[in-house]
């Protein structure tokens, strides 16, 4: 198991470093100047230089390359000179991360209270009619763009019937996340609805549940105690996988209801062209992104004894 | 051929004719700005009424559908070469280049699409068009490559293949002849599920400000739409319909494919 773990990790470690030097090679790559690309052609040649000095561009590839790796390792991902003025963008992105986490976290467990009753209703009654109601539901939800139903529901919960506040509301009570969580999670409970559906049916064709029908247990405690367990540890991979993809889901949610986060710091940051914190963003989601990959994966690796086995 | 079906393809052929056609079935011309007429509600002149710069939204919504369909085809039909290619490549020599494509192919999955495709479109200044697609595809192509190594892995010891190696087919014939094709299930069932994921990536970015400039787009439509929802709902409501009743006509289709060309599938 040790070894198996390791091997994960390991692959993490490479995942990071090919990330990072993806990072660094998608900006130095592109074709043109950054310095023209980004401040526009237009502008003064001494911006240029002193973009170009900023940002080490003038340096040779490896030694950008280096200069990064000494960033990351010094943690502070570089220098602001725009979104921050001059502060580290490790700070100004770990202000900005609590909201992010808040919303993808309750996001989840919106998700996870709608997909994982509907997804097992809809594998009991397999092929009947709850079964295709619901997984018509659930692939109306997948084609729902958030940022079509984020207005829509705001015009409604906050115009409307005034339930909510308005986008743009201070932080101070949980009130401002309810549609928020609600839009995202609803948009993520329609992928993980087919997902349980289809882990509890493939469980209920093994042949431990027939055993158990066959010496006559109930139905209730064959679902709860044979399926659901057994069901529900790949459900649950998904389910961490999917927060992670939450974490960049969440940018054109956070810039639907206005709210702070590592999404709206990321483009206001585009819009002020702050290089730094724009790499820095894209650097800590990524890392996230991994991290929350090996934790599940060993996870998976720890609960499940036929993962161990059939590595 | 079911309900589900039949409406994925009636959504799918509207959209699709729809983008195509755009210049024909647009009243006005892409660019066209009644200046005098900001915000008009529907009426006999704008069917669909006017956005905040006086663009007709019903011509909007077409050329919006062009961007779509052009974005969505090209955006698969590149991430489905680089990525059966690759797979083949990978599935079939085995060995180091498998291990060296794969460690590849893994990096390139770990990482979350969307961002990296936001990063490049940043880096590239103004985004067009081929900008997008291309940004779109650092990630895409990852996908595929993973399936279809897996399909040739399963394939590679078979009859058909050990007999066409006897006979002294080459590598090259192997996987072009006998590998290829029955790789086509699969991989266009996932493209179908792709062609839908890059209309709703485009929008986003679109959406997000960083989409297509030079082009109309759905996205930016309901950007606009979802600012100015109290006065002109009608934008917002229309734009967003579009992005919504296509990604569901591909995905209704994708699933229809799935049932008959990748049954096994989850």
């Amino acid at each position: 198991m040790m070894r198996d773990a390791l091997t994960r990790l390991l692959g993490a470690i490479l995942a990071f470093v090919g990330a990072i030097t993806l990072v660094f090679l998608a900006l130095r790559i592109t074709p043109g100047d950054p310095a023209d690309n980004i401040l526009g052609d237009e502008a003064p040649e001494a911006a240029k230089v002193r973009f170009r000095e900023r940002l080490g561009l003038h340096q040779p590839l490896h030694v950008q390359y280096g200069q990064l790796w000494t960033q990351i390792a010094d943690g502070t991902l570089g220098e602001s000179y725009e979104v921050g003025s001059g502060r580290p963008v490790s700070q100004i992105i770990g202000e900005a991360l609590p909201p992010t986490i808040e919303l993808a976290l309750a996001a989840m467990l919106v998700a996870c209270f709608i997909a994982i009753p509907f997804g097992i209703l809809a594998a009991v009654s397999h092929g009947g009619f709850i079964d295709q109601f619901t997984m018509f539901i659930a692939l109306l939800g997948v084609a729902v763009p958030v940022f079509w139903s984020g207005p829509l529901l705001l015009f409604l919960f906050a115009v409307q019937w005034q339930i909510v506040p308005p986008p743009g509301a201070p932080l101070s009570s949980p009130l401002p996340l309810v549609l928020p969580a609600l839009v995202l999670g609803i948009a993520l409970s329609a992928k993980l609805s087919r997902l349980v559906r289809a882990a509890v049916l493939d469980v209920l064709q093994e042949d431990y549940v027939l055993t158990a029908r066959a010496k006559g247990l109930p139905e209730r405690q064959i679902m709860i105690k044979h399926v659901l367990r057994n069901a529900l540890i790949p459900v649950l991979t998904v389910t961490g996988l999917q927060l992670a993809a939450l974490l960049s889901g969440a940018i054109v949610t956070e810039k639907v209801f206005a709210r702070p986060g590592v999404g709206t710091l990321l483009l206001e940051a585009i819009v002020q062209r702050d290089y730094a914190v724009i790499q820095g963003c894209v650097i800590v989601i990524t890392v996230a992104y991994i991290v929350v990959n090996v934790v599940v994966d060993v996870g998976y690796i720890v609960a499940d004894p036929r993962v161990r086995r059939s590595r | 051929m079911n309900v589900s079906t039949w409406l994925g393809l009636i959504l799918v052929s509207t959209i699709f004719i729809a983008g195509i056609f755009a210049t024909s079935f647009a009243p006005f011309p892409e660019g066209h700005r009644d200046i005098d007429n900001p915000l008009a509600p529907p009426d006999s002149m704008h069917l669909l009424g006017t956005t905040e710069d006086g663009t007709d939204i019903l011509s909007a919504l077409f050329y919006g559908a062009r961007v779509a369909v052009i974005v969505g085809l090209a955006t698969v039909a590149l991430s489905v070469t680089i990525g059966t290619l690759i797979g083949l490549i990978s599935g079939w020599y085995g060995g180091w280049i498998d291990q060296t494509l794969m460690r590849l192919i893994e990096i390139f999955l770990s990482f979350p699409g969307f961002l990296l495709a936001l990063l490049i479109i940043f880096a590239l200044g103004e985004a067009t068009i081929l900008g997008v697609i291309l940004a779109l595809n650092v990630t895409g192509w990852a996908g595929y490559a993973r399936l279809v190594r897996g399909q040739v892995l399963s394939m590679k010891h078979r009859e058909f293949v050990l007999a066409a190696r006897s006979m002294g087919a080459s590598n090259a014939r192997i996987m072009r002849v006998h590998l290829l094709p029955n790789v086509f299930g699969p991989v266009t069932v996932q493209a179908t599920f792709g062609i839908a994921g890059a209309i709703l990536a485009e929008a986003s970015l679109s959406f997000l400000g960083v989409g297509p400039q030079e082009v109309t787009s759905w996205g930016a439509l309901l950007e606009e739409g979802s600012i100015l929802f109290l006065t002109a709902p009608w934008l917002g409501i229309l734009s967003g319909g579009c992005i919504f009743l296509s990604v569901l006509g591909i995905n209704l289709l994708g699933d229809s494919l799935r049932d008959k060309l990748d049954p096994n599938a989850l």
